[in-house]
């Protein structure tokens, strides 16, 4: 259809109702992500008589209480730590694993490897909650339960799929000659990888291993199951909150997101990549 | 000294068998062209001798020491790139340097030898700056000074000039010759473009669906085919082809005339003659011109000898017009034979 060199009125009728059409469904879709997350931002820094108030005020009024709250909370600092170091764990841990598959999928022929592309994506399609109790029991076994390297264990199932994906599309995008070239100019397969392959894919490899961070600090469920003492943040909020004013609930979701939506936004090229589009 | 040998060399990728028994011996600072149309199996040898890709069957020996079970640095060989696969991470300096850093060469030594053969390459102005800086002609510098910074028995160079435009292409051709001559390093060079071989060979390898079907220097190459291939293959335009029936005595008929050949029994052969050995004639083949394309210095003739293509150059003084009818002599020392049946060349002397 581009190739539509004399345009009938009609036709540029409908062309300016394509656009207004495009423009709507565009401001539609970033309505659906950023009003919630908008109300979310007033409610947390608001008093929590505004909160419980209607009609609602589309300004926030900068009130700091619900978030100091949650600063002196008890065991929320702890909360805080864990998660952090699952996600950390998560995030060495898948890609020490996804990196190697990814790099494999691009540089070398072997017989099934289209099905074990597929076979990747299709862990995602796993449900975690029918994991999660075998696991449990697994893990009181083994003693890894309430233990934040068995709850990385799991995150990193989670996790390295986006891993291998994203780091493929990395590794495909580096001429196999530069490689080559390497080994030619006296390097080994290791020492050419990490002279040459590694500098050039670690922007992507930081992006990738953000994502299993996020991946993991975002991650209730499994954390609620495997854990009892040592609690991320999610599943002490998930716990803590149930019972809460509708003020410290809005607080509590505001400290998941925030760091997560920054994450997000500072890789989002890469997450692109995944799909083997951009990172040209 | 480094001898290149490569000895019954034969690569199989599945079941598409890429080079048959591949038997090669290139001089120490022989430059040798490995010539072929893509697909004939060129880059796959380049590679095997690189430790790129690994032989099926065979050996490859250089200077004395058999090194096809060795990785490539231990090869004692440097490679220049088609695509030059300079770092994009690393300065102009450092990619020259790459080699040498990797052999734990101390700094002055490094600067040193960066430097003098960054001169040689004429890109010592370039030396801070990255790949994504550099032009596709600067790169190719690049490439070449970081293979010669190693110092290496042998250089392997495989299309290194197909990416260029073609004046630029002239004009490194002519330098790498002149680097390469003074570097005293034994050179393998795979290309498909006969000029370029001609030009830069000390010998040519001819390769067709994966064997080598003439090693020899490139008149040699032009004037003796050994193969009906090469004949057919080496020359712009290649060489011309007539059907010849045995006349008796080592004389035979073509198109109509008889001309002194091998004695030997077959039945038919086929006759070959080079465009630019043809001269109009009061007496020789008969031929319908189709076609004239004036060169410049020369008139090329499409014309049709016997039902036949058959294609002639001859001085531009000539006027010939599409539609003449003109008797082609060819020159008797420049007539070669080839069996129909092997599509191997067949001396007159026999």
């Amino acid at each position: 259809m581009t190739d539509t060199a004399v345009l009938l009125p009609d036709q540029g009728q409908t062309r300016k109702t394509g656009r207004w059409l495009y423009a709507a469904s565009v401001t539609l879709l970033c309505a659906w992500v950023i009003v919630p997350l908008y109300f979310l931002l007033i409610n947390t820094l608001s008093s929590p008589e505004t909160v419980n108030s209607f009609p609602k005020s589309f300004v926030p009024e900068f009130d700091l209480g619900s978030l100091t709250f949650f600063a002196g909370f008890q065991g929320m600092l702890t909360a805080l730590k864990n998660s952090i170091v699952v996600a950390f764990l998560t995030m060495v841990m898948s890609i020490l694993i996804g990196a190697p598959a990814g790099y494999a999928l691009s540089r070398f022929e072997f017989r099934g490897k289209e099905a074990f592309r597929l076979l990747i994506l299709l862990t995602r399609a796993f449900p975690l909650p029918l994991l999660a109790l075998p696991l449990a029991v697994m893990f009181i076994r083994t003693g890894l339960d309430d233990t934040a390297f068995g709850l990385a264990l799991v995150h990193t199932t989670l996790a390295i799929p986006f891993a291998v994906l994203i780091t493929f599309s990395l590794f495909s995008g580096i001429p196999v000659e530069l490689e080559e070239a390497a080994w030619t100019l006296g390097c080994t397969r290791l020492t050419a990888f990490t002279k040459v392959v590694l500098p050039l894919i670690l922007p992507g490899i930081t992006a990738s291993a953000i994502f299993a961070f996020v991946i993991s600090w975002n991650e209730v469920f499994a954390a609620a199951v495997l854990t009892i003492e040592n609690r991320t943040l999610t599943a002490f909020l998930l716990q803590t909150l149930g019972e809460a004013p509708l003020h410290l609930k809005f607080a509590g979701g505001f400290i998941l997101v925030v760091p997560a939506l920054i994450f997000i936004f500072a890789v989002r090229k890469y997450l692109f990549a995944m799909w083997g589009i951009a990172n040209r | 000294m480094a001898e290149i040998q490569i000895r019954n060399v034969a690569k199989r990728f599945g079941s598409y068998q890429a080079l048959h028994d591949i038997n090669l011996t290139i001089a120490d600072q022989e430059f040798m062209v490995l010539l072929g149309a893509s697909g004939c199996g060129k880059s796959t040898l380049l590679r095997i001798i690189a430790g790129l890709e690994t032989q099926t069957t065979g050996e490859v020996w250089i200077g004395g020491r058999r090194i096809d079970h060795l990785p490539p640095k231990d090869r004692g060989i440097a490679m220049v790139f088609q695509n030059y696969a300079v770092f994009p991470h690393l300065t102009v300096f450092e990619n020259i340097g790459f080699g040498l850093r990797m052999q734990k060469l101390r700094n002055d030594e490094v600067t040193r030898r960066v430097t003098r053969t960054a001169e040689l390459m004429h890109i010592e102005q370039l030396l801070t700056r990255y790949s994504g800086e550099l032009s596709g002609g600067q790169r190719q510098r690049v490439a070449v000074a970081r293979a010669l910074a190693m110092e290496p028995d042998v250089i392997l160079m495989d299309e290194p000039l197909s990416n260029l435009d073609a004046l630029l292409r002239l004009e490194m051709r002519a330098e790498l010759k002149g680097v390469l001559a003074e570097s005293n390093t034994t050179a393998i060079y795979v290309t498909h473009d006969q000029v370029e071989a001609m030009s830069l060979a000390d010998r040519i390898s001819v390769m067709h669906q994966g064997r080598i079907v003439q090693a020899a220097s490139p008149v040699e190459v032009y004037r003796d085919p050994a193969e009906r291939f090469v004949a057919g293959f080496i020359g712009n335009p290649p060489m011309n082809f007539l059907p010849a029936s045995n006349h008796g005595n080592g004389r035979w008929a073509v198109a109509d005339q008889v001309f002194a050949g091998p004695d030997v029994s077959a039945a038919a052969l086929e006759f070959a003659i080079r465009p630019e050995d043809l001269r109009p004639a009061d007496d020789g083949l008969e031929a319908r011109v189709r076609l004239v394309e004036p060169l410049g210095a020369h008139l090329l003739l499409t014309c049709d000898v016997a039902g036949t293509m058959f294609r002639a150059i001859l001085d531009s003084d000539m006027t010939v017009r599409a539609g003449d009818q003109l008797k082609l002599a060819a020159m008797p020392d420049r007539i070669r034979w080839f069996d129909p049946d092997t599509s191997l060349s067949v001396p007159t002397a026999a």
